[in-house]
């Protein structure tokens, strides 16, 4: 099995770690996109949504992290245990509604805060006005509050005693506004609190190794300067903000 | 109890559960919510789904939110026929893919249409710079040349030759902007093609009945009391524009 991934990316990240802590066999193929590798033309036979992560098992190919970490589960009966993904019906309902909620909630502004403090100003020299900027982070907090009191709420882990792939879509993703120096945890207990228990079902190593580059997003200027990627991606920036 | 789907059928993601119940026999109560009216702010709907949107179910004492977990819920519950979420690991990461990739894509680029070019002028009068409606439009045309090239190709629907939760999801989510009036099948014929092969697999009575209201927009927007739908300007604005 191939894996195309960037641990830049937050889905590669859920990915990666699931196949990691779970020992499927797989080699790991990277796409950097700090290199605009996804635009290459190999890639583009690979898969023409140019995006990560990337599964290829054989000659079958699948994109869309929510379905690969799905496909693993189901494939890898003996190696993955059942409370990944529950096969208790409401259990796995839980699971699949925060699934399907996050890609346009902590995703989606997860995701832009981390452009807006680690991307956008590197490309453009200039920092994202404030009134955006404070919409972004608005609209994250939102996201976290809902994640709070509604999928977490008293339970250990988000589908009930056990850590599920919801758990950890959920961490990947809340860790890239972190790693651009954002503390989302601080000041939220019972978040923290979360976290260090779905790090420890990873494993604390295995979560750290994974989460290095993105932890060390200050170094991103650099990469996309000796990249030449600078022009590339100013007009892509410029659509962002339209 | 029965199953109480609470839905509004302008709602893409409502259409889809709301077909998929009904082409499957499955017994439920429609409980009607009014999202232009804002009827998903009130006390009792707030019980069921704190996150106030629809669709949303409640089965017993189990409410449950997002289409898609709906769907693959009811699926399950049901067992409903194997083409709809197939059991075979490949053909069922295809669907998967397909209900993971829409939201930001063929969902996002639908609505926004569907916003821009109706609801934000018409009801509550705000006029869409050009170049926002072309950007809107780029990015709808995008979606649908994944879906023909990538999800849909040569084959008579996503997962193959059997219509799928996938088809279902995504012909809901086409059909938001044709209700803004702008038809996407006209210059598209392998997938106004495949919108014929769903809507008769689902049943055209079915299908034409879920679209009736969305289908009625434009007529809709002219009698329209626009009143409880200002208070929301600011955030719909924020959202879109």
């Amino acid at each position: 099995m191939e894996l195309y991934l960037d641990l830049h990316s937050q889905p590669c990240r859920s990915v990666y770690l699931l196949a990691k802590k779970t020992d499927i066999p797989f080699h790991f193929k990277l796409v950097d996109l700090s290199a605009g590798q996804q635009h290459g033309e190999e890639f583009g036979k690979v898969s023409m949504v140019r995006k990560v992560p990337v599964m290829k098992d054989g000659n079958f190919i699948l994109t869309e992290s929510v379905a690969i970490l799905q496909y693993m589960v189901e494939k890898f009966p003996r190696l993955v245990p059942g409370h990944w993904y529950p096969s208790d019906l409401q259990r796995r309902a839980r699971v699949n509604e925060f699934l399907s909620w996050q890609h346009t909630a902590l995703r989606a502004h997860g995701s832009k805060v981390f452009w807006f403090r680690a991307v956008v100003p590197v490309v453009t020299g200039v920092a994202v006005p404030k009134e955006k900027m404070d919409s972004a982070v608005e609209d994250l907090k939102g996201s976290l509050e809902v994640f709070q009191n509604k999928f977490l709420q008293d339970g250990s882990f988000i589908a009930g005693e056990e850590v599920s792939l919801a758990d950890l879509v959920a961490l990947v993703e809340i860790m890239q506004p972190v790693g651009t120096g954002l503390d989302v945890f601080e000041g939220r207990p019972v978040l923290s609190a979360w976290r260090e228990r779905v790090k420890k079902e990873i494993g604390e190593e295995l979560f750290d190794e994974a989460h290095q580059s993105i932890m060390n997003v200050d170094r991103l200027a650099k990469t996309f300067q000796d990249n030449g990627m600078l022009e590339f991606l100013k007009p892509r920036i410029q659509k962002m903000f339209t | 109890m029965a199953l109480e789907l609470y839905l509004d059928l302008f709602s893409q993601p409502c259409r889809s559960v709301y077909i998929f119940a009904r082409t499957n026999s499955i017994p439920f109560d429609l409980r009607k919510v009014s999202l232009l009216q804002g009827e998903q702010y009130g006390e009792e709907f707030g019980r069921i789904n704190m996150m106030r949107k629809a669709p949303a179910i409640r089965d017993g004492d189990f409410c449950l939110a997002e289409s898609v977990a709906i769907l693959q819920y009811l699926a399950e519950k049901f067992q409903t026929p194997d083409h709809w979420y197939p059991r075979d690991l490949q053909q069922r990461a295809r669907v998967n893919e397909y209900l993971s990739w829409q939201h930001t894509a063929v969902r996002a680029h639908g609505s926004k249409i569907y916003w821009l070019r109706l609801l934000i002028p018409k009801i509550l009068g705000v006029e869409v710079p050009q170049d926002k409606m072309d950007a809107a439009l780029e990015d709808l045309n995008g979606s649908l040349k994944l879906v023909e090239e990538k999800f849909l190709q040569d084959r008579p629907f996503i997962a193959g030759d059997h219509i799928s939760l996938a088809d279902l999801v995504a012909i809901v989510e086409i059909m938001q902007p044709v209700g803004s009036g702008l038809d996407v099948f006209e210059s598209r014929p392998r997938l106004a093609a495949w919108r014929e092969r769903v809507r008769v697999a689902v049943g055209t009575e079915l299908f034409d009945e879920a679209h009736q209201e969305i289908l009625a927009s434009q007529e809709m927007v002219k009698d329209m009391d626009a009143s409880k739908m200002q208070v929301f300007k600011p955030k719909i604005l924020k959202l879109f524009l």
